[in-house]
This record gives structure tokens, sequence and C-alpha cells, in this order.
């Protein structure tokens, strides 16, 4: 009995002393990972806060040397084009996902697809901006906003879709069960309660695709490019943060690097505040 | 195999019911009928058929390929298993109410407006009564008028179980297919429901699958008794748990097996 004890112990202690390493193992990633996370935005704080006043929303970019400059033009440009790719890819992306989810399901077509977009999501966006580039730009002959919203769409759609994918299946079959033994058509089924059900996974999809083009700068380069007067016309160069940000943040001018900053912390506080707001929102909904 | 035809007339008349999950023969040669405006139960062991029974009723198993039934199924003389049978019309007028409460996401009176509006235009007075008419029904009204823009998903396990009852009752189907509607309630919710199934039959024709055997005898009017995917006997409520004709039936009632 004794001996017997005296054994359990041995192992009790040393699943402690790995239970030990462990926690310490992890806390330090975590803390590491919190670190990079505090110091950047820190930086952004320290660095882009002493750019962000009033001639920053309401003055379009300026040449170099001149006072008063801002991103007017880049903030709407960029706006734009992040709106218009969001207004594309959110109904193809969540309308693919539901065809992957609830008619496609195992057949051959929907893992091929699904395959595919896995690739895609993982395609580099300079790629991504090139070939924008090769069929749009080339083909038209300049560079436009639409161009730049075609290529933030093809980077949107396969994250819209694949969350719409992955938040359907987490429906519990028999809600859709429940449903269709009321008489309801497949269609009715997965738009009016499976896709209900799923709402907020899908509109967190959405945000996770917004956030993600919201900072793309590569598929903009060769799509978009930049345009230094105030413009609303998508089928002309226009204007956007992340290359006004790239340009300027690269350039010797101090006040051009000043805007950068503030650009940059410009478009960090709108995703952040995006998640914050979806998360407040939907613990409302989730407490009624 | 035993067929007991009752005087009644019958909403449902099962002919020579096979049953194929894939290769897997999940009914064998059921014939049985289902009288109108009485509640029959199925019982017997789990895996024994009684459920995938319940599922032919609705063609509830065509979600899903691979699953196939063979024989006839009348509803009130016209065979469902024919492959021109509209899935939709037939589950409106055959409700079916699952194992685990299932509330839509949505509020409580969407919840039941659902399954109308799927069929019927109606006025928003109109849809107003139906709504109280069948939370009435399902004995949930009292509970839930001052709250019917809540979330259906806000009630109590109980309450979600009378909700999807009121559900299938608000559509007026003839026939509602109950599928161990208890087996996840405590036992106050558990007497409300049955309570409830007693008054249905008033209007409707109920089957229920059950794993409480009691509640069988205490809610039914005809029995069931599966195993291994046959009927192995099938008679009033009263004969099949007091003089039940086949030895299996009788050692499962008594408790000796299963």
């Amino acid at each position: 009995m004794n001996e017997e004890s005296t054994k359990n112990s041995a192992i009790y202690r040393k699943r402690l002393l790995s239970n030990r390493i462990g926690l310490t193992l992890s806390l330090a990633a975590m803390a590491l990972g919190l670190m990079a996370l505090a110091w950047i935005l820190a930086i952004l704080l320290f660095k882009g806060v002493s750019a962000l006043n009033w001639d920053l929303f309401t003055q379009v970019t300026p040449a170099p040397g001149t006072p008063n400059g801002g991103l007017s033009n880049a903030i709407v440009g960029s706006a734009l084009i992040v709106g218009a790719c969001t207004l594309i890819s959110t109904p193809i992306g969540i309308l693919a996902g539901i065809y992957l989810a609830e008619y496609g399901s195992q057949s051959k077509f929907a893992l091929i697809i699904r395959f595919l977009t896995d690739i895609m999501l993982s395609a580099p966006s300079i790629v991504i901006g090139l070939f924008v580039y090769a069929i749009a730009v080339a083909h038209f002959g300049h560079f436009s906003g639409w161009a730049g919203s075609l290529a933030l769409t093809l980077i949107a759609v396969p994250v819209v879709l694949r969350t719409t994918d992955n938040m359907l299946h987490l429906v519990p079959t028999p809600l859709r069960e429940a449903a269709a033994a009321l008489g309801a058509p497949k269609w009715k089924v997965s738009l009016h309660v499976v896709l209900r059900a799923a709402r907020s996974g899908v509109i967190t999809g959405v945000l996770l695709a917004l956030a993600r083009v919201s900072g793309e700068t590569a598929p903009l380069l060769f799509t978009a490019l930049n345009n230094q007067f105030f413009s609303t016309d998508m089928s002309a160069p226009m204007a956007n943060l992340p290359v006004v940000i790239f340009q300027f943040a690269m350039s010797p001018y101090e006040d051009w690097v000043r805007i950068a900053w503030g650009g940059a912390l410009l478009i960090t506080l709108s995703v952040l505040a995006l998640n914050v707001l979806a998360r407040v929102y939907f613990r409302d909904k989730v407490q009624q | 195999m035993t067929t007991t035809t009752s005087p009644l007339p019958n909403a449902i008349e099962v002919k020579n019911l096979n049953f194929f999950y894939g290769k897997f023969q999940g009914l064998k040669d059921i014939n049985l009928n289902i009288a109108e405006r009485r509640v029959t139960a199925f019982i017997g062991p789990s895996g024994c058929g009684k459920s995938t029974l319940l599922r032919t009723l609705n063609r509830m198993y065509s979600l899903y390929p691979g699953q196939r039934a063979e024989g006839e199924i009348n509803f009130y003389g016209k065979n469902i298993l024919d492959a021109k049978q509209d899935l939709n019309l037939l589950r409106a007028r055959v409700g079916m109410v699952f194992q685990k409460p299932t509330p839509f996401p949505m509020s409580i009176y969407d919840n039941i407006a659902f399954g109308v509006r799927l069929y019927e235009r109606l006025s928003k007075d109109e849809m107003d009564d139906r709504v109280e008419w069948a939370l009435t029904k399902a004995a949930l009204w009292g509970e839930v008028k001052d709250k019917l823009s809540q979330s259906g998903l806000s009630l109590s396990g109980g309450q979600q179980q009378r909700l999807c009852i009121a559900r299938t009752v608000a559509v007026k189907p003839s026939v509602i297919l109950l599928d161990e509607p208890t087996s996840a309630l405590d036992p106050i919710s558990t007497a409300k429901v049955e309570e409830l199934v007693h008054e249905l039959k008033a209007d409707y024709t109920v089957a229920i699958v059950t794993h409480n055997m009691q509640q069988a005898a205490r809610c039914s009017d005809f029995t069931a008794y599966m195993y291994l995917g046959n009927l192995v006997e099938f008679g009033t409520t009263e004969q099949i748990f007091f003089k039940p004709k086949h030895k299996e039936t009788e050692d499962y009632i008594t408790g000796r097996f299963g």
C-alpha cells in the first residue's frame, strides 16, 4: 500500500513538473505575441497621434514641403474601393458558401471549389494585383478604382466563402430537419433558418475580409495606383490609404512621413473600431 | 407479423414497407395502420427502427441520399412513396416534432408564423389570432404572451419543446409525428407535453415514438412493439400492455429485456 503510494507520488510529481514547464512555455509564447502587438500599437500611437488633426481629414495629399496637407482624397478613395469590394464580395461569398455547405456538401465539385478557395486564401496578394493588372489595367489602358476593387474582391471572396461554409456546417442538422418538416422548400430552409442561425459567424467572416483588404497595398499598387487630387471617379486612378502610406513613408520629406504615420494609425483604428462595434452589436443580440 | 385493423378510419396505411440505409436494412416488411384522431405509440429498444418508421411517414429520409424505402405508405389513400409526391406539401400535412427542441433563431411569434407563411397569406390580425391559437393549443400562451418578440432561444427547454409543438400545430397538419418528444425534458415538462398529446388527438392523428413505456401506456390508444427492424406486435395499448400475444413483447414490457 505504502509502496504503491510512493510510486504514485513520483508519477504525480513528474506530471506536476511537466505541467509547470508547459504552462511556462505557453505563457511565454503569449507574452511574446502580445508584446509585439503592444509594441506596434504603442509606436503607431506615439508617432501617429501628432499627425491626427482636422487637416488630415479635409486636405488632399500635399506636394513635398507644402504645409497643411491631409489625406482626404486617400480616405475617400479607400472607402470607395473597399466599399465597392465589400458590396460585390459579400453576396458572392455568402451565396457560394451556402452552395458549398447546403447543396454541394461532399460532392466532387464542392470539394474542388473548397480546395481552390483554400489556395486563393493563401495566394500572395501581389500575384492577384499583377493578375488584375494584366486583365483589367493593361486591357483598358489605365489604372482605376474599379480595378482596385476587383483585386480586393478576389482576396475577400475566399475569406467570406470559407467562413460562411464553416459556420453553416456548425448549424445542427435537426434545425434543418425541423424547418423542412414544416414543408419549407430547401432554399427557404437555407436562407431563413440555417443562414440566420449562423448569422453572427458569417458577419464575422465579412468583417475579417474587410479588415484583411483594408490594409492590402500590393494589389492596389498595380490597379488603383494613386491620385494626388480629390476624386470620386472609380474609373480613374484613385488615391487610397495603403498606397499613400507606402509612398509617403518611403519618402525623404518629413511632413510626408508624418502624414504616413497618421494614415497608418487611421487604418488601424478603423479596423479596431469595426471589430469592437461588431462584438458589442452581437453581444446585445445574444442577450436579447 | 401482426396487422390490426381497427374499426376507425385510417389516416395512414403502411403496406410491405422495407427501408434501407445504403445496404443496411432498417425496416423489414412493415404492415400497420394508423387510425385517424388516435394516438399510436411506437416502442422498442434503441435501433429497432421506430424512429426510422416515423421518418418514412413524412419522407424526412429523402433529405439524405442513400436512404430509400420500398413498399407502400398510403396517406388517405395516396401512396406518398410515389416519386411524384411533392415532399413540401406532404410535410405541411404531416408535421413532425423532434427529440431535442429546435426553436428557430427568431422571435417566438416568428417561430410560429414561419410555417404558416409558407402556405397561407394571412392579414396581420389573422396571423396574430393564429399565433395565439397555436400557442394556446400547446399550453404555452399564458407563459409567453407578454414576450412574443423575444427570441425563441430564450425559453426553457420544456417551453422550447412546446413552442415546437405549437409551430407544428399552427400549420394545421392532419398528422403529427412526435419523435421522442420528451426525452430531453424534465418530469414536469414531460407531464405537460403528455397532457398536450392527449388533447391533440381531438383534432389530429398522432404518432409518437417513445423510450418510456409508461408514457406509451399513459397517452396512446394503439401501441406497436418493434425489434430489429421488425414489427413484432401491434394492437390496442390495453392489449399490448395487459395481454401481449408474443413472448418478446411481454419480456420487453415487463422489463426482462431491453
